[in-house]
């Protein structure tokens, strides 16, 4: 059972009371961009074993978006953080990389 | 209020609907309870009169509710906030939310039809509700003043704790049906999990 923080209520929330968003951080490549952007933003994913960076919202709670770093592996949960930066917190790497050493990102 | 609020609160199926004898907890369908949804910045002067002129208590903090003589105040998100008060209160009500956030970006709406209020009393109320909710209600993770939403027997709900055996559960009213008899099979006499 995945259970996440969120940051902006600060309620623990089961996984049920989630929706997710996907991989976070993308860089959207909308009008104007080329075809091998567009096709990035669309379908590319790192879908990575271990660390993951990813997008959720309490949909069950208070409705907001935020972000989650866990590991796809062991379901370890490193933190949850605002939606409104574009990459990871310094915090949240430091408590990433306390416990993968080896994590290059 | 009118006619057509009346009219929307039967229509649940469960209006005044009392579930007790024989059951865990006493379970009662409020009736017409006004609700009033306030949105903007929880933290300025204007919301703080805004909840003041209508419930006569403060804005409420995370995660909580605040009882006064005239109404509930539940914070329902960082921005949002549900009012609770006597169905006749709820036109002046939102009158006089309206009245405090003039000119500031905010929204203040008559909710009255949108939801249904149940209240549940008794010692083991935490013991049927964690029965269908994913949320940690013992009393320390849980006190007196705590609101939540969540889901509960499947449908989103607002949950909070009024008093040690006094809470309010709210759902979309085309979903009230639903809860009513939800709540009436965990509360059944002899379902008792004992976990609390
Ligand atoms: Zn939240």
């Amino acid at each position: 059972m995945l259970i996440l923080t969120c940051p902006c209520c600060g309620a623990e929330c089961a996984e049920t009371e989630l929706a997710p968003g996907g991989e976070a951080h993308l860089k959207r490549f909308g009008p104007g961009s080329g075809d091998d952007e567009f096709t990035g933003y669309l379908f590319e994913r790192k879908n990575p074993k271990g660390v993951h960076f990813e997008r959720w919202r309490h949909a069950f709670g208070c409705g907001k978006w935020f972000h989650a770093a866990r590991c796809t592996v062991t379901l370890e949960v490193f933190g949850t953080y605002t939606a409104q930066v574009s990459e990871p917190p310094q915090d949240i790497l430091d408590a990433i990389r306390a416990r993968r050493p080896g994590w290059e990102g | 209020m009118s006619e057509q609020h009346a009219g929307v609160s039967a229509a649940t199926g469960v209006a005044g609907r009392v579930i007790d004898r024989g059951h865990l907890v006493r379970v009662e369908e409020a009736g017409l309870t006004g609700m009033i949804g306030l949105r903007g910045d929880l933290s300025s002067s204007q919301m703080a009169k805004a909840v003041r002129a209508v419930t006569g208590t403060d804005v409420p903090g995370v995660l909580r509710v605040e009882a006064g003589k005239k109404g509930r105040a539940v914070w329902m998100s960082p921005d949002e906030l549900l009012l609770l008060v006597a169905p006749a209160e709820a036109t002046a009500g939102l009158a006089a939310a309206e009245a405090a956030l003039e000119g500031v970006h905010a929204m203040a709406l008559d909710l009255s039809d949108a939801r249904v209020v149940f209240r549940l009393k008794g010692g083991a109320v935490a013991e049927v509700l964690a029965k269908g909710a994913p949320v940690d209600l013992r009393e320390q993770a849980f006190p007196v003043g705590t609101a939540r939403r969540t889901h509960l027997g499947g449908i989103a709900v607002g949950l909070w704790r009024l008093g040690d055996e006094d809470w309010e559960v709210v759902c979309f009213r085309s979903l009230a049906h639903h809860l009513a008899d939800w709540l009436e099979q965990a509360s059944v006499s002899g379902s008792e999990v004992g976990h609390f």
